[in-house]
C-alpha cells in the first residue's frame, strides 16, 4: 500500500514523510478520543505541527510558516483560552464525551474512503521542485490572478474584526 | 529591486559538513550566551542599585551562572499534588524550545568562502525566515499557558493568561512594524534586508533601517519587550499581585528552564532588531563583495557588538522603569502601537510613490 502511494522505501525522504504523517494522524486520534479536553488541545498542537511539517516537506515553505503562525500561534491559543478559562472542566465531565460512536464512525469512514479514492485516482499535476522562493509568486498571485477572492476574504475578515470589537465592548449605560 | 537577490540553495545541493557546523555553532552560541546574560543582568542591576553583585566565583564572578546551575540541579524537584503531571513536566520544555529556535533564522555574518563554496552563516535560509520568527515567538505562549494551567494554582493560571494575551496582542504590533520594513527593503529575505542597509549617506551616516523607519523601530522594540515578558511588561510574573506568576509552583531545573527561555528569547529578539534595523552584520565603510574568512568573522564580531549594546539596553530598562498596569499594557498595544503601525505602512507607501 505504501508503494502504491508512490513512496520509495530506499529514499530517506519517505521516512520523513511517514514520520510527519504518523505524527499528524496519531495526534488527531488523541484529539478525538481523549477524555481530557486540555490534552485534546495539546494534541491538536502536534497535529498542526505535523501538517506544517508536511507542507515544508513538499517545499511549500511559506505555507508551512503560515500554518504555524495562523493555526498554532493564533487559532489554537484561542481554543486553549476557552478551554482553560472554563476551569476544572474535567470534574464536570461532560466536556469530551463520546456520543453516537457508530454513526460517527460510519460518517468518518465514508469521508475517509471518499478522500482516499479521490487522492489515489485523480491525475495530479506533478510540479517539479522549484528552487526559486515561493513568497514572490504567492504575492503576485494574490494581487494579480486571485485579486477578487483575496479582497473578498479581507472584507470578510474586516467584518469579523469589527463584529468581535463590538461584542467585546463594554455595554454603555442607557441614559 | 534586484539588490543582492541570491539564489536559494535548497533541495539542489547536498547538506555539507560546514552547514552542519553552522547549525551546531548557532545552537552553542545560544546556549552559551544565556548564562552570560544572567551574569550580566546581575552585575548591571548591582551597578544600577549601587551594590557589588556576584564577584566571588571566578574572575568578576563570571562562573556564578555555573554555580547557580549546579545549585538549581541539586534542589528538590517538587510536583504539586493537584498538578497535571504530564503537562507540568512538558511546559518548561515547550517554553524553551521556541525561544532557542528563533535564533536559527538570523544571518550572523557575511557569507564565507570555504572550500570553493559559499557558506551562509544562517541556519534557516530563504524567504520565510521572518514568518518563522513570528510563528516561533507566538509558540512561546504554549509553555507559559500549559505551565500555568498544569500547576493547578490560581495565581499561576492568572499569570499565564495575562502572558498569553500580552504575547498575542503585541505580536500583531510587531508584524505590522515588520511590514513597513519589508516595504522599505523590498524583500522579506533577511539577507536582502541586511544588504539593503549597507552603504552610507554623506560618507558617514549608515543607511540603517532605524533611520529610514524610526517609527517601525520604536514599535518593534516596544513589542520585543512585551514578547519577552520583560519589565516594564512583565505582568505575567508580577510578584506583588501574583506571587510568582506562571512559574509559582515550579522549582529546581524546571524553573530555571523558564528562566533560561526568557533570556534566550531576549537574545533572539535583540538579534532580530539588529538584523532588521541596525544593519545586521554590515558596518559603514565595508568593502563590497568580500568573502574572505577573516572578513566574515569580523562581520560576526560586528553583529555581536550591536547585539551586546541592545542587550545592555534591555537590562538597563528592566532596572529603571516601573511595571505597567495590565489595562495600560493592553491600551498601549491595541490603541497606540497598532494604529501607529498602520499609519506608518500608509506613509511608507505614499513616500515610495513620491
Amino acid at each position: 500500500m505504501i508503494a502504491a502511494l508512490g513512496i520509495r522505501l530506499g529514499d530517506p525522504a519517505a521516512y520523513v514523510f511517514l514520520a510527519f504523517a504518523a505524527m499528524t494522524c496519531g495526534s488527531a486520534l488523541i484529539v478525538a478520543a481523549s477524555r481530557n479536553i486540555v490534552y485534546s488541545a495539546y494534541a491538536l498542537l502536534l497535529t498542526f505541527f505535523g501538517v506544517a511539517g508536511l507542507y515544508a516537506f513538499l517545499d511549500a515553505d511559506f505555507i508551512a510558516a503560515a500554518q504555524l503562525l495562523v493555526y498554532v500561534g493564533g487559532i489554537l491559543v484561542l481554543i486553549l483560552f476557552g478551554v482553560m478559562l472554563t476551569h476544572k472542566i474535567r470534574d464536570i465531565n461532560l466536556s469530551n464525551e463520546t456520543t453516537n460512536p457508530i454513526i460517527g464512525a460510519a460518517i468518518a469512514g465514508f469521508i475517509f474512503l471518499a478522500l482516499a479514492y479521490v487522492s489515489i485516482y485523480t491525475k495530479w499535476d506533478v510540479v517539479e521542485r522549484t528552487a526559486s522562493p515561493t513568497t514572490g509568486e504567492i504575492g503576485k498571485a494574490f494581487v494579480g490572478k486571485y485579486l477578487l477572492p483575496f479582497e473578498a476574504s479581507s472584507v470578510l475578515l474586516l467584518g469579523a474584526l469589527i463584529g468581535a470589537a463590538y461584542l467585546a465592548r463594554r455595554e454603555k449605560e442607557k441614559p | 529591486m534586484g539588490r543582492g537577490n541570491r539564489p536559494v540553495v535548497k533541495g539542489d545541493k547536498a547538506i555539507r559538513f560546514w552547514d552542519i557546523a553552522v547549525v551546531i555553532g548557532v545552537f552553542a552560541v545560544v546556549m552559551q550566551i544565556v548564562p552570560l546574560l544572567v551574569w550580566a543582568e546581575r552585575r548591571i542591576s548591582a551597578l544600577i542599585q549601587d551594590r557589588v553583585g556576584p564577584n566571588r566565583v571566578g574572575p568578576f564572578g563570571l562562573f556564578q551562572p555555573l554555580a547557580d546551575a549546579i545549585k538549581l540541579l541539586f534542589k528538590e524537584d517538587v510536583i504539586p499534588d493537584g498538578a497535571d503531571r504530564f503537562l507540568f513536566v512538558l511546559a518548561p520544555a515547550l517554553a524553551f524550545f521556541p525561544a532557542a529556535m528563533t535564533a536559527t533564522v538570523i544571518p550572523f555574518g557575511a557569507p564565507m568562502l570555504i572550500g570553493g563554496e559559499m557558506l551562509q552563516l544562517q541556519v534557516c535560509r530563504g524567504n520565510v525566515g521572518m514568518m518563522l520568527f513570528m510563528a516561533l515567538t507566538g509558540l512561546s505562549v504554549y509553555g507559559i499557558a500549559f505551565g500555568g494551567w498544569a500547576s493547578n494554582n490560581k495565581y499561576a493560571m492568572l499569570g499565564s493568561l495575562r502572558a498569553s494575551a500580552q504575547v498575542l496582542s503585541y505580536e500583531i504590533a510587531m508584524g505590522i512594524a515588520l511590514v513597513s520594513v519589508f516595504m522599505t527593503s523590498q524583500s522579506v529575505d533577511l539577507n536582502t534586508i541586511v544588504a539593503d542597509q549597507t552603504g552610507t549617506w554623506m560618507g558617514f551616516v549608515p543607511k540603517w533601517n532605524v533611520l529610514k523607519q524610526p517609527l517601525a523601530f520604536v514599535i518593534f522594540f516596544i513589542a520585543a519587550f512585551a514578547e519577552t515578558n520583560r519589565l516594564p511588561f512583565d505582568l505575567a510574573e508580577c510578584e506583588a499581585e501574583l506571587v510568582g506568576g506562571y512559574h509559582t509552583e515550579y522549582s529546581s531545573m524546571k524553573f530555571s528552564l523558564f528562566f533560561l527561555a526568557e533570556y534566550a528569547a531576549m537574545f533572539s529578539s535583540c538579534c532580530m532588531i539588529t538584523t532588521l534595523f541596525l544593519g545586521g552584520w554590515s558596518f559603514p565603510g565595508m568593502p563590497a563583495g568580500e568573502t574572505g574568512k577573516l572578513f566574515s568573522l569580523l562581520t560576526v564580531a560586528v553583529f555581536f557588538t550591536k547585539v551586546a549594546v541592545l542587550l545592555f539596553f534591555f537590562i538597563v530598562v528592566r532596572w529603571t522603569l516601573p511595571r505597567f498596569r495590565f489595562d495600560q499594557l493592553m491600551h498601549l498595544g491595541w490603541k497606540t502601537l497598532i494604529p501607529l503601525g498602520l499609519a506608518n505602512i500608509a506613509a511608507t507607501g505614499v513616500a515610495a510613490q513620491l
